[in-house]
């Protein structure tokens, strides 16, 4: 897992890059948590168009920066899922909590 | 159902394993001239069943072995993970959406729901020698479909 980010306008632009299972999910939490942490935004923008897997050891780190950032009046968006991706998201009701733009 | 082929895996219950299983299940299975959608829900489950057993099978003890039967039909796949780990006391509560024994880490609950939605058939048992076993089946889609729904 590759993590790239840009702060841009008051808005955090995270990339994902690889793929989001078991194995990677401690490094991605941790890495989003510190970039989050450091960075002074209003809104995050996860981009997802590089993210090659993912299953719902992904959805269990996404909600739990949800839930860190919450607290702080940080809201989350996604952007780009796969096809597959989104299946997983739908079925979680992920959306509800982290909406989808474009 | 006739069978064509079948092949067994065998790996420790380790995190780095889970990107190997779900890519020699999926590799495996291509014969059967798959749809790329029907290959990556293949994934994704079998990536759901051995995080299970990475993460809840062998908890608090030296990670033990998961093994990965896989049988192909004529137009259906059938995948059997199994580990001989601690299994789980109550499957049905398990299978439920959001269920977790985690609530303090970062986890969806979601395994079992997805296993059931990317396949046509989900099985959960305890075995008798102790551990569990996952019986997955998917059935592809047709080419003269395929064909059709191209024009």
């Amino acid at each position: 897992m590759d993590i790239k980010y840009r702060n841009y306008n008051n808005v955090l632009y995270v990339m994902l890059i690889g793929e989001l299972d078991e194995h990677t999910a401690k490094y991605t939490s941790k890495t989003l948590d510190d970039i989050f942490m450091t960075t002074i935004s209003k809104q995050i923008i996860i981009d997802l168009s590089e993210l090659k897997f993912m299953d719902s050891t992904g959805i269990g780190v996404l909600i739990g920066r949800y839930k860190k950032m919450k607290s702080k009046g940080v809201s989350i968006f996604i952007s780009n899922p796969s096809y597959h991706a989104e299946k997983i998201f739908k079925l979680t009701g992920l959306y509800d909590i982290m909406p989808k733009i474009s | 159902m006739k069978e064509i082929n079948q092949m067994e895996l065998k790996f420790k219950a380790l995190s780095e394993n889970e990107s190997f299983a779900r890519a020699t299940v999926a590799g495996f299975c291509l014969s059967l001239n798959p749809t790329i959608d029907e290959i990556t829900d293949i994934k994704t489950a079998v990536s759901e069943a051995v995080t299970n057993c990475v993460v809840h099978a062998y908890k608090n003890q030296t990670p033990g072995m998961i093994s990965i039967k896989t049988t192909l039909f004529d137009t259906s796949v059938k995948i059997e993970i199994s580990d001989n780990g601690i299994g789980i006391s109550n499957i049905d509560k398990a299978r439920e959406p959001f269920f977790t024994t985690c609530p303090n880490s970062d986890r969806s609950g979601m395994g079992f729901t997805v296993m059931e939605s990317f396949m046509d058939s989900l099985n959960v048992e305890n075995l008798k020698c102790g551990g569990l076993k996952v019986t997955m089946i998917k059935t592809f889609e047709q080419k003269e479909n395929k064909l059709k729904k191209l024009g």
